[in-house]
């Protein structure tokens, strides 16, 4: 039994908090967040939600309110952006080192400065070392589904990390999409309460993060480094559970479209990948084999997801909505680096092109993405990538 | 959750999840070993009024039955405090060899 | 009243800990577990206590210890709170235990939030009137003359005023405190835990390391404190201000041992020119004024 809402990507987050029986929410308002908070405040009050809500009085407070509230024993959420996530940063660390599997709402929005309220990754792929489990929603339902998922493989006792589930601000967070949402009984049937990894126990008196020496440090973080590619697995299992139950799934690490005979794969994040989807339709149509991999979790990285792909096309290009100052976009850097040989005498990788395009918001349409597919088309026929990284649409 | 079993790792797989430390007396060591002079009570003078226990920042002055109390030296990091807080005076710094 | 032989024997800071010797803070942790026992969830954030710990796998605290980042001792504790209130968990009391760094510098807007959300936990700050675990730099808390290393001629200005600054927030229990008097110390904690909503108790915790004295002297050097005035024990409970029996017998002005005293049994001030010490006199003497004021309300 399910049930439609038609509603804004922010909203749908809040449903989905809800949905995880939520116990504690800490959180900080910022926009395009703002309607998360709000939404989670109305349903707190009505007592639709039985939830503390603790309204603090920053970002910093709101990741830290949730590490206490954790630790504690209770399942968290919170929401934010930009520079809101910036401003979580260090708890952000202390959150994957201690193994609390809070689940965070990212409404990606630009780094200032300048101010810009408009939308790209700059704010979550400045934290892809933070241990954090990275996913990318390219619509609202899956907003939805991916925090419920989230919370499954994150409190799973082989991941215990947390996680963010990223969304793009304004052209998911206010626009309304109509989405199914299962019935109560089968949402706490797939997720069951929290059973936390460590907890803060009269009972059993320890103390958590004191000190620790280079003796025993780097075995915690290879610790976090394992839990990492235990989460690739279960991240594939748990959506296809979710699909199996729901009627929804999202492709696991990468979503696939028309990859298999594809001489071309655009790979990108997020909305993008919904709008390549029309591209990809359009170049068929012109007789060109292009494909689409949308990444939808970026940490851990699904390398050995991209090696497959590789395996079977001339050419990756990468469409990267935030550039790695001093080098290049995240996507661009990640994927040649997957691909990148181990062992003499292996035969060429496809070529990779890293194309950046949708910073600060601006708009990327399935044209523009056709148009970046058809240069590289050029590239691949004349085997060589002619321009390193091509900043797409740029004023004169 | 049940009871989390901790205990001090002795290889890699001993690790809790995360860093959760055990309390023990002596987490830094023996810290008898940093002092210099050490209280000594004379308990004929001693009325066991207890200011020396209640003042002792370590703890290491345990109370007897009696409320006589009693010096944990391999603990004591000989501060002083108990000597200058005693009201009879009958603890007395001494120097160690 | 309780009695020093009524207070419970069991230790749960732990002794062979990391504490300097004469520590004002130890004497002041072992003081809180007598008053309050072991249903204490403590949050700690970067500060003394940190390194007091020990490293792991060890630690010298008895209860569940919650170690935060240097800001954010306020904010974890009311999610702790939070946590404890869904589960349904009443009988244990969240401590949040912070040095004067965390409390009145880059703790200050997390502790704030907390007592303005009415968040139902003791916050207690040990102060050392430095960055003691980071070896001595001038805190806001750090008085004015201080020697620290980042104010090696002598702090230019006067310590902020954080009891008061929390008294502004309206919250239920606002007190002083010192280890020097320790039933005193106990009486507010047991108080501070029968009240609901915020908590502030302040305790002036002398530090042999950073005020560079002889560690025997702690108790004294926090008894001249008392008896100079410097430091008021004090409480304001419901908005109603009430001296404590050390410092109320000091309403009048010849019943105060002269600054000097104190001043000079410090190291951190061994530098201060007779101006400096009338100056302090004089703060000292204005900050009575005002307790003069308020006590008679």
């Amino acid at each position: 039994m399910v049930h439609t809402i038609i509603d804004t990507a922010n909203h749908i987050a809040a449903y989905a908090a809800k949905a995880a029986r939520v116990k504690v929410v800490a959180a900080y308002p910022i926009t395009p967040q703002t309607t998360v908070v709000e939404k989670i405040a109305e349903f707190v009050e009505s007592g639709e939600m039985d939830a503390e809500y603790i309204r603090v009085e920053s970002e910093h407070s709101a990741m830290a309110a949730c590490v206490g509230a954790e630790a504690a024993g209770v399942r968290t959420f919170t929401a934010t952006s930009a520079h809101g996530l910036a401003l979580m940063h260090e708890v952000l660390h202390w959150a994957a080192g201690s193994r609390l599997p809070i689940v965070m709402s990212v409404i990606n929005r630009a780094m200032g400065a300048p101010w810009s309220i408009w939308p790209d990754f700059s704010d979550s792929l400045s934290q892809r070392d933070t241990g954090w489990i990275q996913f990318y929603c390219s619509d609202n339902q899956e907003v939805f589904d991916t925090i419920i998922q989230a919370y499954k493989v994150c409190e799973d006792k082989r991941v215990l990390l947390p996680a963010m589930v990223c969304s793009e601000g304004f052209i998911l967070s206010h626009t309304f999409m109509p989405v199914i949402v299962p019935e109560q009984e089968e949402i706490d049937d797939f997720l069951p309460p929290y059973d936390p990894g460590w907890i803060l126990d009269i009972e059993n008196p320890l103390s958590h993060a004191n000190l620790v020496s280079p003796e025993w440090y780097m075995e915690f973080r290879y610790m976090i480094q394992q839990a990492m590619e235990n989460a690739k697995n279960l991240i594939v299992e748990v959506d296809r559970e979710y699909g199996r139950r729901f009627g929804f799934e999202h492709g696991g690490l990468i979503e696939k479209y028309q990859c298999e005979d594809a001489d071309l794969i655009l790979v990108t994040m997020g909305t993008m990948g919904s709008e390549a989807k029309i591209s990809v339709n359009n170049l068929r149509k012109e007789d060109l084999k292009v494909g689409l991999a949308r990444v939808r979790v970026f940490r851990p990285f699904p390398k050995e997801e991209i090696r497959k792909l590789a395996e079977n096309t001339q050419m990756l290009t990468t469409i990267d909505r935030h550039v790695s100052f001093g080098f290049e976009g995240f996507l661009a850097t990640e994927v040649k680096a997957s691909l990148y040989s181990r062992e003499k005498g292996m035969a060429d990788p496809p070529l990779v092109a890293g194309f950046l395009a949708g910073l600060g918001g601006r708009d990327v349409t399935y044209r523009d993405i056709e148009e970046i597919a058809k240069k590289s088309w050029k590239w691949m026929e004349e085997g060589k990538v002619k321009e390193e990284i091509v900043w797409w649409n740029l004023r004169e | 959750m049940e009871k989390l079993e901790v205990k001090i790792p002795k290889s890699r797989k001993d690790l809790p999840i995360t860093p959760l430390s055990i309390p023990v007396i002596g987490s830094i060591g023996k810290t008898g070993d940093w002092r210099t002079f050490k209280p000594v009570i004379d308990y004929s003078k001693c009325t066991r009024c207890l200011w020396c226990w209640i003042y002792c920042p370590e703890g290491v002055i345990t109370r007897e039955e009696d409320d006589t109390p009693r010096i944990d030296y391999e603990y004591c990091k000989g501060c002083g405090i108990c000597a200058e807080v005693c009201p009879l005076k009958a603890i007395e710094m001494v120097r160690e060899k | 009243m309780v009695s020093l032989k009524e207070l419970p024997k069991e230790e749960y800071l732990l002794k062979g800990n990391a504490a300097c010797a004469g520590c004002g803070a130890a004497i002041s942790l072992r003081l809180l577990f007598k008053a309050l026992g072991n249903k204490v969830i403590l949050i700690v954030p970067a500060c003394c206590t940190t390194v007091i710990q020990g490293p792991y796998p060890y630690t010298s605290v008895k209860v569940p210890l919650l170690n935060i980042v240097f800001e954010a001792t306020g904010a974890a504790a009311s999610g702790v709170v939070a946590a404890l209130k869904k589960r349904g968990i009443d009988d244990v009391t969240v401590v949040g235990w912070a040095g004067d760094g965390g409390t009145a510098d880059i703790g200050i807007q997390a502790l704030s939030g907390a007592a303005e959300r009415g968040t139902n936990f003791i916050y207690i700050c040990y102060d050392n009137e430095a960055y003691g675990n980071t070896g001595m730099q001038r805190s806001g808390a750090t008085p004015f003359g201080a020697w620290t290393t980042t104010t090696p001629t002598g702090k230019r200005e006067h310590k902020k005023d954080v009891p008061m600054i929390m008294a502004a927030h309206g919250i239920p229990y606002v007190a002083t405190a010192i280890p020097s008097y320790p039933m005193d110390l106990i009486r507010k904690l047991r108080k501070a835990k029968e009240m609901r909503g915020t908590k502030y108790i302040h305790i002036l915790s002398p530090c042999p390391t950073g005020w560079r004295y002889p560690g025997s002297k702690t108790i004294e050097i926090g008894k001249l404190a008392v008896e100079t005035g410097l430091w008021a024990l004090y409480e304001i409970e419901n908005g109603v201000f009430k001296l404590s029996p050390p410092s109320a017998r000091l309403l009048d002005k010849e019943k105060r041992k002269p600054v000097e005293l104190y001043l000079k049994a410090q190291g951190r001030f061994r530098h201060l020119t007779d101006e400096d010490i009338a100056e302090i006199q004089r703060w000292v003497d204005a900050a009575w004024e005002k307790y003069k004021k308020l006590q008679s309300n």
